[in-house]
């Protein structure tokens, strides 16, 4: 018997199914894009508050109409990370070494003792309190890197600020000693911890 | 009956078409690899505001989204105040305490402490909610929080 070939399949539809799911897929996606601005809470647990110097505290409130009060005065949110870094900075007492501010005696004491509180109301917009967060994460970025920049070259990190570290400790395909920059991030944290605390 | 028709010396030629399957599957795969399907339908306006100090979100540990915002259109019997969604339903506040447990049932144990609560605010809703919400929290002491933000600049925040 003479082998008879099989019939070839038509494939003229082959695209007609591809564009189908193609189009199924296009709809659900949702390219990925969570970031955000990460926040611990305190416990619950009642812990006596430690007494803390007025001048210590910077405060920052913001009314139900989205008004930002920043020690008692009136301010604009382009104005409060310039501010908050000034308040951190100050180094009153001189034991800092590492500041740059102007030691008024008024202001804080060092970076370690100075803490932000934020006070808001229920009526404040998600937006408004957002943009402060940011704001103020931004004052101890803004230290944070300055500080990085300083000591950086003489731990073996060149060029690289506090931001540019964190990512790099992050990113699998970094060359260089991560124990290092481990440690030299921690460093940095410790030098500038980030106290902010939220009245309820 | 003309046998000697002229023919046509027509057009162009038809441009072949066989590798178009090709091309359409090409980016078939291109998006089936970088689709992530939506882990839950909102029923809420849902609009994030933006800053610029963000920080990725690490998906390497578990997370659990609270949503809130106001009812967006076909649900406003619900009212126009922000309210809080919890997978896929609207919930009340007593409920994400709930809502939290649950979501740390289906976790390895190990993995517990290391949950992280994406808020999924919308730009509009007020602090009330997210404060009662933040409170919620702190009484089933799941600490980390990470408010949900897009990338931009603050000043557009207030338009």
């Amino acid at each position: 018997m003479a082998k008879r070939s099989a019939p070839e399949v038509n494939a003229g539809s082959m695209a007609d199914i591809a564009f189908l799911l193609l189009i199924f897929f296009l709809v659900t996606t949702t390219i990925e894009k969570d970031s955000g601005i990460n926040r611990k809470l305190p416990p619950m647990e009642e812990i006596d508050p430690p007494i803390i110097k007025q001048k210590n505290i910077f405060t920052v409130l913001l009314n139900g109409k989205d008004q930002l009060l920043v020690e008692d005065e009136l301010m604009e949110v382009a104005d409060l990370r310039d501010a908050a870094v000034e308040f951190l900075d100050n180094n009153g007492d001189e034991t800092c070494d590492y500041c740059q501010g102007n030691k008024d005696p008024r202001s804080s004491d060092n970076p370690d003792k100075a803490i932000i509180s934020l006070k808001n109301e229920r009526e404040t917009s998600y937006a408004a309190y957002i943009s402060v967060q940011n704001e103020l994460v931004a004052a101890y970025n803004v230290l944070r890197n300055r500080r990085a920049l300083e000591i950086g070259p003489r731990r073996g990190f060149r060029d690289m600020n506090f931001t540019q570290m964190q990512r790099n400790y992050k990113d699998a395909r970094f060359v260089g000693n991560k124990e290092k920059l481990k440690a030299l991030i921690d460093q940095i944290k410790l030098e500038f911890p980030q106290k902010l605390s939220e009245v309820q | 009956m003309s046998k000697f028709k002229k023919k046509k010396d027509g057009g162009l030629p038809a441009i072949s078409t066989a590798s178009l399957p090709d091309i359409v599957f090409m980016l078939l795969f291109f998006f089936m690899v970088a689709t992530v399907m939506r882990e839950n339908s909102l029923k809420i306006q849902n609009s994030l505001p933006v800053a610029n100090q963000v920080e990725k979100l690490d998906k390497k540990n578990p997370v659990s989204y609270i949503y809130m915002g106001k009812p967006s259109s076909g649900y406003e019997k619900f009212g126009t105040e922000a309210r809080i969604q919890l997978n896929d339903q609207f919930a009340a506040l007593t409920d994400v305490s709930a809502f939290i447990s649950a979501e740390r049932s289906a976790l390895r144990e190990e993995l517990i402490p290391f949950l992280t609560v994406a808020l999924k605010v919308d730009r509009e809703a007020n602090m009330g909610i997210v404060g009662d919400v933040k409170q919620e929290l702190r009484k089933v002491n799941a600490l980390k929080i990470n408010y949900t933000t897009g990338i931009g600049d603050v000043e557009t925040n207030f338009n």
